[in-house]
């Protein structure tokens, strides 16, 4: 009982120190492909804190759905990172179906942050919040042709059922599925967090954009919301992602909250190489690849319930 | 058996009362001189009808009583049974609350004052419709179930075509009467049908008849294709669109609200009958399910027309219940109880929440429509300033409608997910689960059809002078969509509730689920759910109240939208509707089809020129239409003995009955 209460504790304390480390991460990661010192790993911090502190502009032509965007955002992801576990530890809320509600927070979350875009009645904004919208929805079967793999191999009906039973003797005995699945499921890491390929977050052109530009007209401490609520988005998925490319576990408790801290650490580490050696691609493109992540995930169902 | 005496306290004869109060509501105004105080009568007395209604319903429904009236009508087709069972009683619901919403909305929509010509009529008939669809729960003899049907679906059309000087709205009727008196003759041949086999016109008791005989797919194949023709699934979905979309809005929320699930209470009836189902029939009803459920979305965020949106998603979520059907039914041939009772729950469940958030919508956008004077979505925008109540109601309903959380939606797909995956542990019928990620999918694509809509009308600026001064809805307009919405938070946040609603009617359509558990394991489950669903409110609180906080400390101000450099932005560069769904339409290119009209330029200084992207109704236009005209013009010789001669007529209608009669002795 005390135990669950501490990894509880220690899950919560995660969530809420650790993301924008990983956007550090990732920038310094993309410095030292460029032969740059970069900014410190704590950069993030310091932006968020930053704005914060700022005072807010508001578009005249907005209403309160623009003002529920950021909100409903973090909230939503917030509950979310209390469904995943990280690492070997369950997650703090867990129950049969959470999978599924663990997928529809995000839409609801990406509902609001698209009308908040539209809701500012700039054309490039609509852009983005088009792009967004056509591109979720098809990274959206990916998700649960990777949840049905892990039930059927889990025999669980929650996250924490199906992510923690993942481990090298699992891979061992369905290593094609499984390999299909980390494929598969990285791409929608990627396109889901708005990451190269599918989006450059330091691109200076807002008509090549699709998350920053629907954030263009939000200011402060909004701001400071969308941005730690993207960095917490990244860190969730990645927790997810994780468990199934890096499935370590030592038996000891805190030696796992260490793996699970270290394991992220390397995510961070990957993503920043395949940002540095990688360009966007063509915006037509991006629904091939996203198509192309389903047929592997769809793959590896049929490879586990033949 | 009760006597109508006994039974005065009786919640059943309740209900039947109800029902006829709002069936008469609308007479007295057809015979008052002066406009208006017939609206407002017949308003007063179906909400009364419905206050009493709705409680009596859900007695019934509780009680888990079947109440039966056995009235001589001395017709040659057996006594005219009138039967309220659990699964009646379900149905009743919606009938009540939206045909009452709907009234009180018409008050302030369409006001007698305004509408002299067509109000009397519209308030008549309004309440006919309304009435015989909760009559028509209640019918068992098959032949008074048609003569129902056929007042129901009439009076219908005389709703539909209330606007009849518009050339649009005639024809969305003449198709939505060939389509409706379709569906009609199979019934005829399914009525006559079920009599040859039963011996009697009355409706079989459950369980009562063998599927293995070989009338018995012929039976549910003429059942499904005439009250699949009501209900609006593919591929006999030709006539929805046109038909709600062109209806006056509260007629639109209660055809779309009520009248379509008329269509799956039969098919809901009709499969009680049997016993031991093939996985036939359930597979067949999964997969015309499923792809209603796809293409319907698909075709919603294609269209620009604001009603004609609402209407493909309620293909959609017609589609959406059918699979659950499909899957209840896979479950009692396979006789796996969790399945009948996750599909069964989610297809019940999803009628009563649909019947909650589509008229929702749908009075949503009659005050749209009324505030604007237009439906099309690309010369709107910005109305959320001017009306933020309706704004705000039409928030909920487009979350809800999406299914997502913490809204009464999510609860339906929920459950319907759950029985998708919990397949995967018992090793049969594993491909069930493939339904999940095209799901998700249907899912996705509803995301992309309201945001599509709500930004298009309420975000943003004006595109037009139309649209430039909205006004808010009046309260009666109002209420009726605060109460849709309060009802889609309530299921949304305490599903548990709703759950214990479907569970009676369940149990008459597999009646060994009441002495079974999983109602409770699942009511767990859902609770658990609805904790999740405070945390998300809590969390959005939290989340507001620190935003606040550090908004106090740092000074805020106000600008025009960030034009990225560009200073001169106007409201025809926002982006639109169909340039929203631009990309998803390119995407899924194919399933979802634009026409795009535009004229041939030529010279060097070509003239001023419209483009347009008008989206394209394949089946009805390329196959149906065709086909019709081709019957048309087959059957043309038959035009000769329609030729307006009242003697010949007479003729006609003497020759029938002595045929009649020949075949009587």
């Amino acid at each position: 009982m005390t135990n669950s209460i501490i990894n509880s504790i220690i899950h919560i304390f995660l969530a809420i120190a650790m993301p924008p480390l990983l956007l550090g991460v990732i920038g310094k990661t993309k410095a030292a492909f460029a032969g740059r010192v970069g900014a410190p790993f704590l950069q993030p911090y310091y932006d968020i804190l930053r704005l914060l502190h700022k005072g807010s502009v508001f578009s005249t032509t907005t209403s309160w759905v623009f003002r529920a965007g950021p909100i409903v955002a973090m909230a939503t992801t917030a509950v979310a990172a209390l469904l995943i576990p990280f690492g070997a530890h369950p997650s703090p809320i867990s129950f049969d179906g959470d999978m599924i509600l663990y997928a529809y927070l995000f839409a609801l979350g990406r509902f609001f942050t698209m009308a908040a875009a539209l809701d500012t009645g700039s054309s490039f904004e609509g852009m983005g919040s088009a792009r967004e919208a056509t591109y979720s929805c098809l990274a959206e079967p990916t998700l649960f042709f990777a949840l049905i793999t892990l039930s059927r191999l889990s025999g669980s009906y929650n996250l924490s059922g199906m992510l923690v039973n993942i481990n090298f003797s699992v891979w061992m005995h369905t290593s094609a599925a499984l390999l299909l699945l980390v494929g598969g499921m990285f791409i929608v890491l990627l396109a889901e967090n708005c990451r190269i390929p599918f989006d450059d977050p330091n691109t200076h052109l807002e008509l090549t954009m699709i998350h920053e530009v629907m954030v263009l007209d939000h200011s402060g401490p909004a701001f400071a919301i969308i941005q730690y609520a993207a960095a917490l988005k990244l860190f969730v998925l990645g927790a997810f992602f994780v468990h199934l490319a890096l499935p370590y576990s030592s038996g000891n408790p805190l030696l796992d909250w260490g793996l699970f801290i270290i394991s992220m650490l390397e995510l961070a580490l990957v993503i920043g190489i395949v940002e540095s050696v990688m360009a966007r691609l063509r915006l037509i493109r991006i629904p091939q690849l996203l198509v192309a992540a389903t047929i592997l995930a769809a793959f590896s169902t049929l490879l586990v319930i033949r | 058996m009760h006597s109508f005496l006994q039974g005065a306290f009786d919640p059943a004869l309740v209900a039947l009362l109800a029902a006829l109060v709002i069936g008469c509501a609308g007479i007295p105004g057809l015979f008052l001189q002066k406009p208006g105080p017939g609206q407002i009568l017949s308003t007063v007395a179906t909400m009364l009808a419905a206050l009493a209604g709705v409680p009596s319903a859900l007695m019934l429904l509780f009680s888990h009583t079947t109440t039966t009236w056995s009235l001589e009508w001395g017709l040659p087709f057996g006594p005219c049974e009138l039967v309220i069972d659990p699964l009646s009683a379900f149905f009743l619901l919606p009938v009540f609350l939206v045909s009452a919403a709907g009234s009180l909305f018409a008050v302030g929509y369409w006001p007698a004052a305004e509408h002299r010509a067509t109000e009397r009529g519209l308030t008549f008939f309004y309440g006919l419709l309304a009435s015989s669809m909760a009559i028509l729960l209640m019918a068992r003899n098959g032949v008074f179930f048609i003569m129902v049907w056929e007042v129901m679906a009439l009076s219908a059309y005389f709703l539909l075509v209330t606007e009849h000087e518009r050339e649009e709205v005639r024809r969305a009727g003449i198709v939505y009467l060939i389509a409706t008196h379709t569906g009609t003759a199979a019934l005829f041949v399914y009525f006559s049908l079920l009599a040859a086999q039963t011996g009697s016109f009355m409706l079989p008791a459950a369980g009562s008849l063998s599927a293995l005989s070989p009338y018995a797919s012929v039976l549910v194949l003429a059942a499904f294709i005439g009250f699949g023709a009501k209900a609006g699934i593919m591929p006999l979905h030709v006539w929805l669109p046109s038909a709600h979309a062109n209806a006056p809005s509260h007629v639109s929320a209660v055809m779309s609200g009520v009248m379509l699930k008329m269509g799956l209470y039969g098919i809901f009836r009709t499969l009680t009958f049997f016993h031991d189902p093939p996985l036939l029939w359930g597979a067949v009803l999964t997969v015309c399910g499923i792809t209603s459920a796809l293409l319907g979305i698909a075709f919603a965020v294609a269209q620009r027309d604001l009603k004609r949106l609402l209407a493909c998603s309620s293909i959609e979520n017609i589609g959406i219940i059918t699979t659950g059907l499909g899957v209840a039914l896979l479950g009692v041939s396979s006789h796996n109880t969790p399945l009948v009772y996750l599909g069964m729950a989610g297809a019940l469940l999803h009628i009563l929440n649909h019947s909650f958030f589509k008229p929702l919508l749908f009075l949503g956008s009659g005050a749209i429509i009324h505030a604007t004077g237009t439906r099309e979505m690309n010369l709107m925008g910005g109305l959320g300033k001017g009306m933020p109540r309706t704004a705000l109601l039409f928030m909920v309903g487009s979350v809800a409608i999406c299914g997502i959380p913490p809204l009464n939606g999510f609860v339906s797909e929920f459950l319907l997910y759950f029985g998708f995956f919990s397949q995967l542990k018992a090793n049969s019928l594993l491909y069930l689960v493939f339904l999940a990620p095209l799901l998700a999918l249907v899912g996705g694509l509803a995301v992309i059809a309201f945001t599509k809509l709500y930004s298009s009308v309420f975000l943003g600026t004006s595109r037009s002078s139309a649209a430039a001064h909205p006004h808010e809805a009046g309260v009666s307009m109002l209420a009726p969509m605060a109460f849709f919405a309060l009802l889609c938070l309530l299921i949304g946040v305490v599903p548990q509730l709703a759950l214990s609603l479907v569970s009676p009617a369940i149990a008459t359509f597999y009646p060994a689920l009441a002495s079974s558990t999983v109602s409770a394991e699942y009511g767990a489950i859902l609770g658990k759910l609805s904790l999740a669903g405070v945390l998300l409110l809590t969390a959005a609180v939290v989340v507001t109240l620190l935003w606040r906080w550090r908004l106090g400390r740092a000074p805020v101000s106000s600008a025009p939208t960030w034009g990225c450099g560009y200073q001169r932005g106007t409201a025809r560069m926002q982006y639109g509707g169909t340039a929203f769904s631009e990309l998803a339409v390119s995407v899924f290119n194919g399933i979802m089809r634009q026409r795009v009209e535009r004229p041939l330029l030529t010279g060097l200084f070509p003239c001023v020129a419209r483009c347009s992207d008008v989206p394209t109704e394949t089946l009805l236009e390329r196959i149906i239409v065709p086909l019709f005209s081709l019957a048309g013009v087959s059957f043309a010789f038959l035009r000769r003995m329609q030729h307006g001669l009242m003697h010949v007529y007479m003729m006609y209608i003497f020759a029938t009955l002595f045929i009649l009669m020949l075949w009587a002795n």
